[in-house]
């Protein structure tokens, strides 16, 4: 079954995306497939390449990045909420001549299009709120 | 073709959950039949008079009056939710459909995938 994420919240304000990574972890190691993962909302601060948390903490945007990486997992962050949030790419901060770009490489900056493309060709959306 | 619903369930200004929800909702309509249903504090979006130009933010609730023209037919409501907050269908902007819990249930097994903000 193909499945796709959306998370809502921000990396350390609630459970949201660290209970979606561990979702995405359970439908892969079912034998399923992860169509999409679409971060929302506050949700586009998972995808920032500067986060450095303590070693001994949870490092949610490292376990994206190796989910990923792992098992080539698609992670779309939505534009609109990227760019009012600052959640920059090299192209957009040229774009808008900001003086530096912070979104991991894992991650790809996209149009709602495809959060309504992942729920009319997954079998299952599941969204994790904030 | 699937058929989307849209749930908005967050008060209109605190948060951005309901001005992006409804991005999302438009974007919806370019692709599937979707169908509006406002949950909890999601239906003081729609209250008529609003005047967040005192807070620095949009009053986005006019788009919803045009969703009509993008294919949303119908915009529900909980009834439950609404009489909670003290409302009646005539305090919002734009038309809506009041529905009991029996009802709200129905929708959700209607449709193929739900999106929610």
């Amino acid at each position: 079954m193909k499945f796709a994420i959306v998370v809502h919240g921000a990396p350390y304000a609630s459970g949201s995306s660290w209970s979606a990574l561990h979702f995405a972890r359970a439908v892969i190691r079912s034998g399923h497939e992860i169509y999409r993962v679409f971060f929302y909302h506050d949700a586009v601060y998972t995808a920032s390449a500067l986060m450095a948390p303590p070693q001994d903490e949870l490092d949610v945007h490292g376990q994206w990045v190796d989910l990923s990486k792992q098992h080539t997992v698609e992670l779309v962050v939505c534009i609109a909420s990227s760019l009012r949030r600052g959640m920059l790419d090299e192209t957009e901060a040229d774009r808008y001549e900001k003086p530096g770009h912070n979104l991991d490489d894992a991650f790809v900056i996209s149009g709602l299009g495809q959060l309504i493309d992942a729920g009319l060709n997954a079998d299952r959306l599941v969204t994790f709120g904030a | 073709m699937k058929k989307l619903m849209f749930v908005q369930t967050h008060a209109p200004h605190g948060s951005l959950f309901g001005q992006e929800g409804l991005d999302a909702i438009l974007m919806g309509t370019a692709f599937a039949e979707c169908t509006v249903l406002l949950l909890a504090d999601g239906i003081f979006q729609l209250l008529d008079g609003q005047t967040p130009a005192a807070l620095g933010t949009r009053d986005y609730s006019v788009t919803y009056g045009a969703l009509k023209d993008y294919g949303v037919s119908t915009i529900y409501c909980s009834a439950s939710d609404l009489a909670t907050r003290g409302l009646v269908p005539s305090d919002l902007t734009v038309d809506v459909t009041p529905v009991d819990d029996d009802r709200i249930k129905a929708l959700f097994a209607e449709h193929d995938v739900i999106f929610s903000a």
